[in-house]
């Protein structure tokens, strides 16, 4: 009942000069999508994937991020103290954290931007296990050292191995680098938390957050239930992921808010280009349609063929598009991020989810620039066309 | 012009055709609208910073605070004409989604230094008689539907537990870089309100330098003055300051350039190819005007009109459709400090648009020039 | 036997007192008017008359192509002057086949294909539509040519596809527009050839339009239109 898809590929192959116009105007709207998505996920990625599902996260109750919370020894102890955190060969895995940002010249253009500082005890790297240590070593605590993240050794100037650098009125050595698999620890540079307490003159002993890894994946639950009938324990508990999934939300909105509208007035323009080529196809292959009529197939059947040829212009646009979009997989970049009031760098990340979008909206697409003239084509009068000289 | 009823009937021929050709010079200006709209949002604390302003913070790192006591040191260094000094709050209203910046002022002297920004004298008074009193810009007052007399409660970060403001007062700007999104709260009520630990901080200093003087030379003055003390400073002009920010948002002026080039691109294959298929199709016709004493000149201008016409009334379109865009307000509700149309952007566009018609028209008003009568009239 | 009179159901085609009127704006033109004609099985019936007389008008409405404004068309017992537009498609594509004065193929299709098409419609495997394909390029004289695209293929060659498209599916009838306008002498004598063996060999019924009174010569009867009415 239907006409044969070779009709359409033919066609399609014959009117090429018009029909690459909108492959390119689709490739190109799918392009820009394709890189918006990449561009948040990747962010959304890095900052995720700072936090592991086996950890737990604590802060002081109420608190919106982890520069705005502390920790005190005593409620540190009643952390270590819990059932619910695994214990190490050296004790309980628990590291408490304080996070500072302080300003660092970009080695791009030399002006400042800032970084993450995060003062931590040697316990980091167990807790946080996709930390790992590529060259040199990590700091030794008491010692003005620093260990940089991949991410931020790149980004800053002079913060390589061996370099001296100057916080808060100190002189620090770097003595090693490491690679937080990608994550926005790879933006940060640690050291010892007493000693980045006492050089910003932020009370001693006091810790913004405590990263644990918990005794079972289970154990979140239990733990904020042990510490919600502790009245020391003004705390709020949840798992590493989550707290970095909200972390994120801000700017991962921001960033698919205007990219989705940008990637929207892009599609606009393409349905256009779309709609042009199908529609002086159309007037082109009047004669033809209205022979095809003739022959006895009914408007539905030249309508289907029209949308199907519609939808094959718009998959190849779709599958341009997305290859163009591709090489940006891995690319790293840099932005602030809003919530932490420093500088992150992320890789775009061009996923298999996210592909599939850009190749839906490649063929709504095709859809829409397809159906009216489509339509147009199964309505063309039989008797008149064929007269059309 | 007695050639316009040929223009027309030309364009309006194939109507279809027309429209959509149209739609996608519409379309593609107001794309570029809209990219250099984001590009001036990015840009706008650049744009408003005040040529005679500039920033003093803690050299240290920018969240570190600086003590109230460095005021009188800070007025006495030559150059300074006004001071005035800011807490950043960063207090969450309602919902951690909801964004807007919060800074607590020294109401006496802080429009002095910001002398930008608008606020009735009734409402001005208001605030200065309430220690509990806000001033909010307009943009997010109009956002939130906050009143005069309504109370904000803020949940605090930096500084915890439950704050209630009083609304006594809206500010506008004259520029449409001027960041209308702060909320601004007094100082004193801060200080009176803060734990202990809080101790007369002070977040930033901002210096207005007297005319005439060299903003170099005082911010070396400032910084050589609290050198080697417990809190160092780092002076700079509040355009660079804001450079510096606007630089940490990395790579969205590149991000523009890509995505203008492609639509620039694609929009010039689609209107190159319509002209062309619109010339082709009316060969025969072009002829005929030659047969009837048309010359190859008129012929080529007859073409290239039309094209430059269809650009200029499609880019207007799209122009004037990101004009209105902008007055809808910042889509990202908060995070864009300011949401406008530069005049230099209006002014890139049409001249974007009005060169994509003349360089689509080309080939084919050539093609129609050099026609030659006898080959056309063989193809009818 | 063509027949003017009103007589019974028995002949193939049957039209009986067709008119047809086109409103151009404010004016009516009546371009038939009163028509009766019956075709029996196996006849060649040529209609001729000057422009603007209303054959291709009458043949427009025997295929189905266009409903009557009065009157009334019998073809095979059925009544097709007040069916639908989708059950008149349906009805052509099993009863019409339709020959053009320009060939109609379609360009981007190899002359197999462009005869396969009608084969579509019905619920043949794709063997036995090969085979039916097959066996119209030979009738028509073309084997060797089934994969050359029209461009490829002269005048004549390109109607003698355009006449294979026409038979495939084994319609009632055939109608040609005319099938010889476009052709050199020669070509046209090919073609009219081949119409009179579907005539005499296969029993095909052909209704044909034509200008070109050595194409009226081959058919059984001419009849002759003039301002819409039909005189013999």
């Amino acid at each position: 009942m239907a006409l044969p898809l070779i009709y359409n590929f033919e066609s399609v192959r014959v009117r090429w000069a018009s029909t690459v116009v909108a492959v390119l105007g689709i490739a190109g709207s799918v392009g820009v999508f394709v890189a918006m998505l990449a561009l948040a996920r990747g962010f959304q990625a890095a900052l995720v994937s700072s936090g592991s599902e086996h950890n737990a996260m604590v802060r002081r109750a109420g608190a919106t991020s982890e520069m705005d919370s502390a920790i005190t020894l005593e409620q540190l102890r009643a952390i270590e103290d819990s059932t619910e955190v695994m214990r190490g060969a050296d004790g309980p895995l628990v590291s408490p954290e304080v996070v500072v940002v302080a300003a660092l010249p970009l080695a791009k253009t030399g002006t400042d931007a800032m970084v993450q500082l995060r003062g931590v005890s040697l316990k980091a790297l167990a807790v946080h296990d996709k930390v790992k240590i590529v060259n040199g070593r990590f700091f030794t605590p008491g010692l003005f050292e620093l260990t940089v993240g991949k991410n931020a050794k790149n980004a800053y100037r002079g913060v390589a191995v061996g370099d001296e650098v100057k916080l808060g009125g100190t002189v620090w050595k770097v003595v090693g680098s490491f690679d937080a698999g990608g994550s926005a620890f790879d933006s940060e540079i640690w050291l010892d938390a007493n000693l980045l307490n006492a050089t910003y003159q932020r009370p001693t002993g006091i810790h913004q957050s405590v990263a644990a890894r918990l005794a079972g994946d289970d154990a979140v639950g239990a733990l904020e239930r042990r510490f919600a009938t502790d009245p020391r324990m003004k705390v709020r508990v949840e798992r590493e992921t989550d707290y970095y999934k909200r972390a994120s939300q801000q700017m991962t909105t921001f960033i698919t808010v205007l990219g989705s509208l940008v990637a929207l007035v892009m599609a606009l323009g393409a349905v256009f280009a779309a709609l042009n080529t199908m529609y002086s196809a159309v007037a082109e292959r009047s004669r033809e349609i209205a022979t095809i009529r003739a022959l006895g197939f009914g408007e539905g059947a030249v309508v289907l063929s029209f949308v199907i040829e519609a939808l094959l212009v718009a998959l190849a646009g779709g599958i341009v598009g997305c290859l163009a979009a591709l090489p940006l997989n891995g690319l790293v970049t840099q932005t602030l991020n809003f919530q932490t009031f420093s500088h992150l760098s992320f890789a775009f990340r061009v996923t298999p989810e996210v592909v599939g979008w850009g190749i839906a909206f490649a063929l709504f697409m095709g859809l829409v620039g397809g159906l009216p003239p489509a339509v147009r084509a199964a309505r063309v009068p039989v008797v008149v066309a064929l007269r059309d000289l | 012009m007695k050639f316009l009823p040929l223009l027309f009937a030309n364009l309006t021929r194939r109507k279809v055709r027309t429209t959509l050709t149209l739609g996608s010079f519409a379309v593609a200006l107001f794309l570029f609208c809209l990219l250099v709209t984001i590009r001036a949002a990015f840009n706008s604390g650049i744009d408003a910073a005040g040529a005679d302003r500039m920033l003093v913070i803690n050299k240290v790192s920018l969240i570190q605070p600086l003590p109230i006591a460095y005021r009188e040191k800070l007025q006495r260094v030559p150059g300074v004409q006004d001071l005035t000094y800011a807490n950043w709050f960063g207090g969450v209203y309602q919902d951690e989604k909801n964004f807007f910046a919060q800074f607590a002022i020294d109401a006496d002297t802080y429009r002095t230094v910001y002398s930008e920004f608008i606020v009735p004298p009734d409402q001005w008074q208001a605030f200065l008689a309430d220690k509990q009193g806000a001033v909010i810009g307009k943009a997010t007052a109009d956002r939130y539907g906050f009143k005069i007399g309504d109370r904000v409660p803020l949940k605090g970060g930096g500084f915890p537990g439950d704050w209630e403001f009083n609304v006594r007062g809206i500010y506008t700007a004259r520029r449409p870089s001027d960041d209308l999104t702060q909320f601004w709260f007094r100082w004193d009520y801060l200080k009176e309100k803060a734990p202990p630990w809080f101790a007369n901080q002070v977040g930033w200093y901002t210096v207005r330098i007297a005319p005439g003087s060299d903003a170099v030379k005082v911010a070396k003055s400032i910084d050589e003055i609290f050198a080697n003390s417990a809190w160092e400073t780092r002076t700079q002009t509040e355009s660079a300051f804001m450079a510096s920010f606007a630089e940490q948002m990395g790579n969205v002026e590149f991000l523009m350039i890509a995505i203008g080039s492609v639509v620039f691109f694609t929009l010039l294959l689609v209107t190159g190819n319509t002209m062309a298929t619109s010339v082709r199709e009316r060969t025969g016709e072009l002829a005929i005007l030659k047969t009837v004493g048309f010359t190859d000149a008129s012929v080529l201008a007859l073409v290239m009109i039309e094209s430059v016409l269809l650009a200029a009334i499609g880019g207007a379109l799209g122009i004037a459709a990101g004009k209105g865009f902008t007055l809808l307000g910042d889509p990202t509700k908060g995070m864009l400090v300011a949401f406008y149309l530069p005049a230099s952007g209006v002014a890139a566009g049409a001249a974007l648009s009005l060169s994509v018609g003349v360089i689509a028209g080309l080939l084919p008003a050539l093609t129609a020039m050099r026609l030659q009568v006898v080959d056309a009239l063989r193809r009818l | 036997m063509v027949q003017l009179g009103t007589n019974g159901n028995s002949h193939l085609i049957a039209a009986r007192d067709v008119a047809k009127t086109y409103r151009r704006g404010s004016e009516e033109l009546h371009v038939l008017q009163g028509v009766n004609l019956a075709v029996d099985k196996g006849e060649f019936v040529a209609f001729m008359g000057p422009s603007g007389s209303g054959k291709t008008t009458l043949l427009n409405l025997l295929g189905g192509l266009d409903v009557p404004s009065a009157g009334s068309i019998t073809v095979a017992g059925d009544e097709i002057s007040r069916l639908s537009r989708a059950k008149l498609t349906a009805w052509r594509a099993r009863h019409v086949g339709f020959v053009f004065q320009m060939y109609n193929l379609i360009p981007v299709l190899s002359a197999f294909r462009n005869i396969e098409l009608p084969l579509l419609l019905s619920p043949l495997s794709g063997a036995d539509r090969r085979q039916h394909v097959q066996t119209v390029l030979k009738v028509v004289g073309l084997e060797g040519r089934a994969d050359h695209k029209p461009r490829e293929l002269s005048g004549g060659q390109q109607q003698r596809v355009a006449i294979a498209r026409a038979i495939v599916a084994d319609p009632t009838f055939l109608l040609c527009d005319e099938p010889t306008g476009d052709l050199d002498r020669r070509s046209a004598d090919e073609i009219l050839d081949l119409l009179e063996r579907l005539v005499s060999e296969l029993g095909k019924t052909i209704l044909m339009v034509t200008h070109d009174p050595r194409a009226a010569e081959r058919a059984h009867a001419t009849l002759h239109l003039d301002k819409g009415v039909l005189t013999n």
